[in-house]
């Protein structure tokens, strides 16, 4: 079960650098999307170790939430982009001071 | 022969989870994730999850994929950036750096507990792995999975509203 779980962290860890790293924010959101899959790839390792199906349950519903937010922050960038004519995070910058 | 297979696949989901971050049009970054999610369907199936495997190929690979890259092309986004941040970069690289070891200590030095579960893999191939999440989810998880078709619901008109030129 190690070698899911070291595949799962450094796939996370991936995620990390290019939320961290990038600036457009569509490829930021796929990122998250990255992250999200890593932690289901551990639940799905750890109920398959333990023998235990809540695990799968939880990875079921971690998707629903995934989907949820697709919807809504690809129309919350399409909303940007009316505004901005960019989806560059560095332009989001009217609560800034 | 398990062991080499899972090798490839993870020097492929590695390779195309490197590229998510690094191409810089997002269309390929779209394409490589893809390939990082049929990849990951693939250890599903190794770990005896089949069902888990269809679902993440089906609504992730599916349809989350097909709405990003429709967004992608419907923005039309310019390939730009041309300006990198350095220190945003070495940051970025030392805060995943250290989260990466510090979960490689734990999962190496970490005793999980010894298998409780009453679902092990001959029970699983015996009654069928859909039919047994089926059952837990409409007996345990009721309530929760109940509670998703309201989250769903509110995700619909809040995505509607977002999407809309003038309410």
């Amino acid at each position: 079960m190690e070698k899911y779980l070291i595949v799962s962290a450094i796939l996370f860890t991936i995620g990390t650098i290019g939320v961290l790293t990038r600036k457009n924010a569509i490829v930021i959101f796929m990122c998250i999307e990255l992250m999200l899959n890593a932690v289901n790839l551990t639940f799905v390792a750890f109920s398959r170790y333990l023998g235990n199906l809540d695990g799968q349950v939880f990875v079921f519903f971690v998707m629903t939430v995934a989907a949820a937010e697709a919807a809504v922050g690809l129309a919350l960038m399409i909303a940007f982009y009316n505004n901005r004519e960019s989806i560059d995070v560095d332009d989001v910058n009217l609560m800034k001071w | 022969m398990e062991t080499l297979f899972f090798l490839i696949i993870t020097l492929v989901a590695l390779v195309s989870g490197i590229l998510v971050t690094t191409l810089r049009n997002p269309i390929n970054s779209a394409l490589a994730l893809i390939m990082t999610f049929f990849c990951l369907a693939t250890y599903y199936v190794m770990l005896d999850a089949p069902f888990m495997a269809a679902v993440q190929v089906m609504v992730y690979a599916g349809a989350i994929m097909v709405l990003m890259v429709f967004t992608i092309m419907l923005l039309n986004i310019r390939v730009d950036s041309t300006k990198k941040h350095f220190h945003k970069i070495i940051m970025g690289s030392i805060i995943a750096f250290f989260t990466l070891v510090n979960t490689v200590i734990m999962v190496i030095k970490g005793q999980p507990s010894s298998p409780t579960g009453p679902y092990s893999a001959e029970t699983i191939k015996q009654i069928g792995h859909t039919e047994l999440i089926g059952r837990e989810m409409f007996t345990n998880f009721l309530l929760p999975f109940e509670i998703t078709s309201i989250l769903l619901l509110v995700a619909i008109v809040g995505a509607v509203i977002l999407a809309k030129k003038k309410i």
